[in-house]
């Protein structure tokens, strides 16, 4: 089932939390909606949730072509997971997954056998077979944010929605559970809408990345798109690390033909390369500041020569070693990729 | 475009009735809430602190403050600043002591020492006096000593300090000590080794990390010091002008239909009270702002 | 002192805090206590349970318990009520209300008793209209009931609060989301999460209630038999010289008490350690 919300505005006070926003979730899709903390991601989640209201004169937000503006968030069929989980702390595992069904009206209300059935299934599905009896705080982060999931797949959603869910876990379950997630998404196939400030985690998981700052989407894309070709200075400086090199400094020595005089040229680390230095060499040049030869990747300071510009370069450790650098040795560097926009934008 | 939208479509509104956000109740539940909180607590609380002064005002100004030229009111009003004179500060070194050594030591016990603390609290006001009859009274452990030498404990002002002190024990302990537990001992350290010896740490870092729950205990002390009736009432002997404490004051008037005397005496003791409130509520202000700093 | 400590801290002031915290608790607190309990040890048991039994005793205890019960079951429904309206609403006055609530702390018991005497004698603010309809309050066991309705009322309402303001509010969204109405959320999510808290206001609003004196006393009419609640009662034996009926009486009431009170301190770890994720 897909979701559709046009023109999403929301306002807390004086703040602007979403600036009329258009929002596409494919029917099946993974999407992730990728921003730094109050560019209104989470406010996005909520309302499509129910949970929030958009401002008047927002919508319509509908589910598969059906409006559901103005259905409550418990008949919307979404499945919500809270960054916290919000489990019940005086329910079971069990009693905590069948709530959903527990709370139906009687005449639409599986018979009791059924719901046990079907949470034993959930609890194969996210792999926490035989806790069913155990309270939320007999069990680890982890296991917690599957029993959250369970609980809401147990109400059979057409749309799962999950605000920020690995946020509040350390790093190494974070990795192992998202990789779950994907995994888990390719098996039932449900539309998938999740928040996260993280990249790496947006890049590796997600069909689409919606990428949101300051109350607005500023690229929607597959993360092979977004993060090859960013739209705009912001998305390029918050998929990962980046050299923002000023025109005047780079004037006299390159030619780059899209960069305009007052520009600035944005060029990842690991795109540029490093050849020892030759006489008489007419493009960038500059001197070693620093080396960092611990982690998979080395990483160079290097100061540009008239320009005075520190700038970071990334390249295999088999490369430094064949390249023999000392500090303060004068090398070439060559941009492999760089972009450029037409400014008048801010970051 | 937005604009082009804006006006195109009616605007969204929740449908009549429930409201969306799922925290919230719908308008009759909370109107009905509210007004059954507020009637009952108008029902429990406003309408016998508005009879005290309705009562004391009953027959005039002058008849209220002819109340207070009374010799023995005047002198019920000095025992009672005694008995909180006396039993605050002791409750007040006794609740720092307690407080330090259970939130900065651990030692066997503790836990029991708390609950200990604890107990006059779960003792009935009437209880509390009577044990000290059987301790110091005529019929008491000490009672044939006490008379050999001319002392009067019971039924005479050392009883009444007693047993004042004995219902306020716990008050400024139990506000010391989850402070002092919440605050660890990390700036303490820091003075020792920074040269301070025990009391300047104590009187230049401890104290004014605690002076406001302090404040807030001996405010509760004072109330339930000077406004005590059970306990005082098992141990004054009720001897005009000697052994009466406002609150037995109140009673005696009262029971001798002195109803315009009894209110006027009863009014102060409200006034105290609604005093009370007042600066805990500051307190509890002050302290919320210290916190959030 | 050295025995009793587990281990060694460079700040100073144990021995003399421990020492004094201990004398202190002793000589106020504890010797007097166990003076009514030695009292007691001296009486043989028939003289005892004479004391303890006799049939104006027990009308009392049934008095305060039942009273005590009344008081706090309706300190309960109202002090949620009160709690609720306190943390989630916001209307004009909401301070001065939410300070008032600890009126009964702080004012006199004896003061509050006869301020509820007078608003519910037979000529009373409200009596006057109760009685003409035969409802009478004042020197009854309802007065009972209203006097310690009135000095609990502050219990539920302060434990309640914390944990309403602690409570987050992505419970109530997480069972909204899943379907639950608002009265099931209510009763089967929010309700079970504040239990331990409003069990524990519950019993402190009664053992409050079984041992007040001052506002009852005033509004009870004190008829033995009828009106005549436990405490009262040690202080009737005690105005007739009866040292020995009286300490035996408040044996019992102490045993009672402590127990309650053990009572209480389970309840509240039982409550912390529910809330501590």
């Amino acid at each position: 089932m897909s979701v559709h919300a046009t023109n999403i505005r929301k306002t807390f006070g004086a703040f602007t939390a979403l600036g009329g926003v258009d929002l596409n979730v494919p029917a099946g899709k993974l999407v992730a909606l990728l921003g730094p903390s109050g560019s209104g991601k989470t406010t996005l989640l909520r309302i499509v949730a129910g949970l929030e209201q958009a401002d008047p004169g927002s919508g319509p937000i509908s589910f598969h072509g059906e409006d559901v503006t103005n259905v409550p968030a418990g008949k919307r069929k979404v499945g919500f997971v809270f960054q916290h989980y919000a489990l019940f702390r005086h329910m079971t595992v069990f009693e905590n997954i069948a709530f959903g069904l527990k709370v139906r009206p009687r005449r639409d209300r599986p018979p009791a056998s059924d719901i046990a059935d079907r949470v034993q299934k959930l609890l194969k599905l996210v792999q926490l077979e035989g806790l069913d009896a155990r309270f939320p705080t007999q069990l680890s982060g982890g296991q917690r944010q599957r029993v959250a999931l369970a609980r809401a797949l147990a109400v059979e959603p057409k749309v799962l929605l999950l605000d920020e869910p690995f946020g509040a876990l350390d790093a190494k379950v974070r990795k192992d559970l998202r990789r779950w997630l994907r995994r888990f998404h390719e098996e039932i196939h449900l539309t998938t809408l999740f928040v996260t400030h993280d990249q790496e985690e947006a890049l590796e998981i997600a069909d689409e990345v919606v990428i949101m700052n300051q109350a607005k989407i500023e690229q929607v894309g597959t993360p092979q798109e977004v993060y090859d070709r960013p739209a705009s200075p912001f998305v390029y400086q918050f998929l990962g690390n980046v050299n923002v090199l000023r025109a005047p400094a780079l004037a006299p020595t390159v030619g780059a033909p899209a960069l305009m005089r007052d520009g600035q040229l944005y060029v990842r680390p690991h795109d540029i390369g490093v050849a020892p230095y030759v006489p008489g060499f007419t493009g960038l040049i500059a001197e070693i500041r620093s080396i960092h030869a611990a982690g998979p990747q080395a990483r160079l300071t290097v100061e540009q020569l008239p320009g005075r510009e520190l700038i970071e370069v990334e390249l295999s450790r088999a490369e430094l070693v064949g390249l023999s650098l000392n500090l303060n040795d004068r090398v070439c560097l060559r941009l492999r990729q760089s972009h450029s926009f037409n400014d008048d934008y801010e970051i | 475009m937005a604009a082009a939208v804006t006006s195109s479509l009616p605007a969204v509104r929740p449908p009549s009735g429930a409201p969306l956000r799922a925290t919230h109740d719908p308008r009759w539940v909370r109107w009905t809430l509210t007004g059954l909180a507020l009637v009952f607590l108008a029902f429990f609380l406003v309408l016998p602190l508005a009879a005290v002064f309705g009562e004391a005002l009953r027959k005039g100004a002058g008849a209220y403050f002819a109340a207070f030229k009374d010799a023995d009111a005047l002198a019920s009003v000095k025992l009672t600043l005694i008995a909180a004179l006396v039993s605050v500060p002791s409750n007040v070194v006794f609740g720092v002591a307690a407080a330090w050594c259970i939130a900065k030591y651990s030692f066997r016990g503790k836990s029991l020492l708390i609950t200990l603390i604890d107990l006059p609290f779960a003792v009935s006001p009437v209880i509390s006096g009577l044990i000290y009859v059987l301790v110091f009274g005529a019929q008491g452990w000490f009672g044939p000593w006490l008379i050999e030498h001319d002392y009067k404990i019971i039924f005479a002002v050392p009883g009444i300090v007693l047993a004042t002190t004995f219902v306020t024990f716990p008050f400024v302990a139990r506000e010391l000590i989850p402070l002092m537990q919440a605050q660890g001992s990390e700036e303490e350290y820091a003075a020792i080794t920074l040269g301070a010896n025990g009391w300047q740490t104590f009187w230049r870092v401890t104290l004014p990390n605690i002076k406001w729950g302090l404040l807030y205990g001996v405010i509760l002390c004072n109330a339930r010091a000077m406004g005590e009736f059970g306990a005082v009432s098992v141990v004054s002997g009720h001897i005009r002008g000697e052994t009466n404490t406002m609150p037995l004051h109140v009673e005696i008037l009262y029971n001798e239909y002195n109803f315009v005397g009894a209110f006027a005496v009863a009014s102060l003791l409200a006034l105290l009270a609604l005093v009370t409130l007042v600066l805990k509520s500051i307190v509890e202000w002050r302290h919320a702002q210290a916190r959030a700093v | 002192m050295s025995l009793l400590r587990k281990e060694h801290s460079v700040l100073p002031g144990f021995g003399l805090s421990l020492g004094f915290t201990l004398a202190y608790l002793g000589l106020i607190v504890l010797v007097p206590l166990s003076a009514a309990f030695l009292k007691t040890a001296g009486m043989s048991w028939d003289e005892f349970v004479a004391a303890v039994a006799s049939p104006r005793v027990m009308a009392a205890y049934r008095l305060s318990f039942f009273a005590s019960l009344a008081a706090a079951t309706v300190n309960a429904c109202f002090g949620l009520i009160v709690a609720w309206v306190l943390v989630r609403y916001t209307f004009p006055g909401k301070r001065i209300v939410d300070a008032l609530v600890d009126l009964p702390f702080a004012l006199p018991t004896a003061v509050a008793g006869i301020a509820l005497t007078a608003i519910y004698a037979k000529n009373g603010w409200l009596g006057q209209w109760l009685e003409p309809h035969g409802v009478k309050v004042a020197f009854t066991e309802i007065g009972v009931f209203v006097a310690l309705t009135f000095v609990g009322l502050p219990f539920v309402v302060r434990t309640l609060q914390p944990v309403l303001e602690e409570l987050e509010p992505e419970i109530e969204e997480a069972s909204a989301s899943l379907g639950a109405n608002r009265w099931q959320t209510i009763s089967r999510v929010l309700l079970p999460e504040l239990f331990p808290a409003l069990l524990t206001g519950f019993a402190l609003s009664f053992a409050r209630a079984l041992g007040e004196y001052g506002s009852v006393v005033f509004i009870s009419g004190n008829m033995p038999m009828r009106t005549e609640i436990v405490p009262l009662l040690i202080i009737t034996k005690l105005e007739q010289y009866d040292y020995r009926g009286a300490t035996a009486i408040a044996v019992v009431m102490l045993t009672a008490s402590f127990a309650l009170l053990l009572l209480i301190n389970l309840l509240q770890k039982w409550s912390r350690r529910h809330h501590r994720v």
